[in-house]
């Protein structure tokens, strides 16, 4: 237990502060997945195929390549790509992307993917009805979108947002691999220096349990407010 | 663009798929037993073995595949006494670890799928087996198991699919499967768009081969 001691002796604010930034890292990256998937979610249920075409490219890529494959993509190419769109407005030094943006946004497009399959499924499970009364009723789109159709895709969509938030979740443990400290870069860190691989291991084990488990109780808790009246 | 790098890595990115298509494949083959026997362990009316059944799939399915790995990499090679026995061939091996982690974990995906595959299947149809007089083990392996492989088909298409890019965390134990040796060709050229789109390409023929073979298995045995 003293490896988990905090302070100088011990792994435990290490492990805990690791912990934070896992839960801002995936928070970071539902929030930037949700935009993604605000902009192609519309894309896929448009009228016109063009656009159709890629909504489709954008999910099918991304959930059929490897979220490591994409992670190094953005690990390795984000910096270039920032510093060519820099150069066309005539910057020219080096800039380098910190850790966190590079993984939120490469786990962020992953799980936008995934949230942007779970929106389209909500929306087209709604009864036609509910369009054409609003409609009929007058009401402008706007309204109509916020007040008639979201609340209903939501009580639709939070069960499998859920699974999203779990995949998000798990899938923050692979940034690992480009340096930024969250639980499995600090236990690789404390496994090293301790020699104790199997404890440390098993303990970001128990923390991402911990995380799923709790997260899970909220998510419930949210499902049965949104259920209100079915 | 850099046509030349696409050209001259892809049969490199081509032979690295072998090992991807083989990792696949072995975790794919255990894990189903796997899967199959903690489903039916779940649907046992035992307390406990039910537990157990349902602890191993919860632990496996709410941590993330890379500790699984680690744990098994590097935490196992810790404990003295495993290095004297026979296993310590197989567990220095990081081919043979990635295989026992993924197997570990689809095994329990797999066993949700079937688990919830089985209580779908209408007492019905197994009430008509036992007033035919058939045996509860024939109505287990020539009616249930057969029904519950049908009803878990798309699912475990998709969970196929995510195991095909679970073998991708095997290049983070030094194993140079599709995503190790794309890893490697980017750090020694600096060009990470071009071997993306060659390794990424070559992941989703994959997918688009699997998706297809998942639902031509699924017309060839849908009920009629």
């Amino acid at each position: 237990m003293e490896l988990l001691a905090f302070g100088k002796t011990g792994w435990g604010d290490e492990l805990f502060y690791a912990t934070l930034m896992t839960i801002a890292v995936s928070v970071t990256a539902m929030l930037v997945g949700f935009v993604f998937a605000l902009i192609f979610t519309p894309l896929k249920l448009s009228k016109y195929k063009t656009l159709n075409l890629v909504g489709n490219f954008y999910t099918t890529v991304i959930r059929g390549v490897p979220e490591l494959l994409v992670i190094y993509l953005f690990f390795f190419g984000g910096s270039g790509a920032i510093m060519y769109v820099a150069s066309i407005f005539g910057y020219y030094e080096y800039i380098e992307i910190n850790a966190f943006i590079t993984g939120s946004m490469a786990i962020g497009i992953i799980s936008g993917a995934y949230s942007t399959e779970v929106f389209r499924g909500a929306i087209q499970s709604i009864d036609k009805g509910q369009f054409e009364a609003a409609k009929v009723l007058g009401v402008n789109k706007f309204v109509q979108f916020y007040k008639i159709i979201l609340p209903q895709m939501l009580r639709l969509a939070i069960p499998n947002l859920s699974n999203v938030w779990q995949i998000t979740l798990k899938d923050t443990s692979l940034i690992s691999v480009t340096g930024l400290v969250e639980i499995m870069r600090q236990s690789y860190i404390a496994a090293g220096s301790t020699r104790d691989p199997l404890f440390f291991y098993s303990f970001a084990a128990f923390l991402y349990l911990l995380l799923t488990y709790v997260s899970m109780k909220l998510i419930n808790k949210l499902e049965v407010k949104y259920s209100r009246g079915y | 663009m850099d046509l030349d790098l696409m050209i001259t890595s892809f049969p490199k990115l081509l032979g690295a798929t072998v090992i991807t298509l083989k990792l696949l494949s072995a975790s794919l083959f255990f894990g189903l037993i796997l899967g199959l026997f903690f489903a039916i362990l779940r649907l046992n009316k035992n307390k406990f073995i039910n537990k157990f059944s349902y602890g191993y799939s919860y632990v496996f399915r709410g941590t993330p595949l890379l500790v699984q790995i680690f744990i098994i990499y590097f935490g196992l090679g810790q404990i003295e006494y495993l290095r004297t026995t026979f296993l310590w061939v197989i567990l220095k091996e990081p081919y043979w670890c990635a295989i026992i982690a993924f197997t570990l974990n689809t095994g329990a995906y797999t066993s949700e799928i079937l688990r919830s595959a089985f209580q779908t299947i209408k007492p019905g149809i197994i009430e008509a087996g036992k007033s035919l007089g058939i045996s509860n083990k024939i109505i287990f392996y020539k009616i249930q198991i057969p029904i519950a492989i049908r009803q878990s088909l798309p699912a475990y298409g998709n969970e196929i699919i995510l195991m095909m890019k679970g073998t991708s965390l095997a290049s983070t134990v030094t194993l140079m499967d599709l995503t190790g040796v794309a890893k490697y060709i980017i750090s020694t050229t600096f060009k990470p768009i071009e071997v993306f789109i060659v390794a990424g390409g070559i992941y989703l023929f994959m997918t688009f081969i699997i998706h297809n073979v998942i639902k031509y298995l699924e017309k060839k045995y849908s009920f009629q």
